[in-house]
């Protein structure tokens, strides 16, 4: 099963402005919270999410325990040419993912 | 706005409600001490440091009241052309009563088209939330929100 949800428009006019979502699953564990005997549970976070159109980065973001589990971000692009989108989820413990998405730019 | 007729109880709400509106809306980041707004200051300060933060340009949506802090919907826009010579940088969303001030940093440019960003985030009470804006000539402009929160995130137990 995929860890990433990725909602990318197949095809977009040149110019066109997309809406970009993504979705990746993690616990996001604040690591303020504590276990019935009194240990606090260590934290484990996505801190770093960035998108890259073609090689150029284009979105990054910093993440906080204040994002929810499953951190869900969207946010837009300008549709310039034909290509791929490479989103990169960093994190805690070594976490590390990526995912890709194709447009076709008319 | 208000007519002579009502109770001297309504007036008294209706103008501590506009004081405090009053009150907040132009600096919140600069109020009196409550749980942890001196480190969402500290933490605005890192970001913005000896810049001006006006308010306005940024719209900040979260629902005003929130049944679940686990989860709530945010998106910030800025109104902003988005070209090369005039566009966001960056916004940075910021609480006042989460055990960190951050909730997280967005950084955009001119090839976002729109600077609008959405996440969900998590409130461990019930607060103010605020939106700074970078453009790109280095001014800042904010946002802030109050939010109700029923039921809070972060310090539930493990079991």
């Amino acid at each position: 099963m995929p860890s990433a949800l990725i909602n990318v428009p197949k095809t977009a006019k040149r110019g066109e402005i997309i809406e970009i979502k993504t979705l990746m699953s993690h616990i996001m564990e604040t690591g303020y919270r504590h276990t019935a005997d009194g240990d606090v549970v260590p934290r484990n976070i996505i801190t770093n999410f960035s998108c890259k159109y073609n090689g150029a980065e284009v979105f990054r973001a910093d993440l906080f325990p204040a994002i929810s589990a499953n951190p869900f971000i969207t946010f837009f692009t300008v549709a310039t040419e034909s290509g791929k989108f490479d989103f990169e989820w960093t994190g805690d413990q070594g976490f590390a993912e990526t995912a890709s998405a194709s447009i076709t730019v008319e | 706005m208000l007519k002579p007729h009502h109770s001297t109880r309504r007036q008294f709400l209706g103008l501590a409600g506009s004081a405090a509106v009053f009150g907040a809306a132009p600096l919140a980041t600069l109020r009196p001490a409550e749980a942890t707004p001196a480190t969402m200051n500290t933490a605005i300060r890192s970001i913005v440091g000896e810049a001006e933060v006006r308010t306005g340009k940024v719209k900040l949506e979260i629902p005003p009241l929130v049944e679940n802090g686990n989860t709530v919907p945010m998106t910030v826009s800025v109104s902003s052309p988005m070209t090369p010579e005039d566009h966001v940088k960056s916004i940075h969303v910021f609480t006042e009563k989460n055990p960190q001030p951050n909730i997280g940093n967005y950084y955009l440019g001119p090839r976002a088209g729109r600077a609008q960003v959405s996440a969900r985030i998590r409130l461990a009470d019930s607060q103010k939330i605020v939106a700074i804006a970078r453009l790109s000539d280095d001014s800042f402009w904010s946002a802030t929100v109050d939010v109700v929160v029923t039921l809070a995130a972060c310090t539930d137990e493990v079991v």
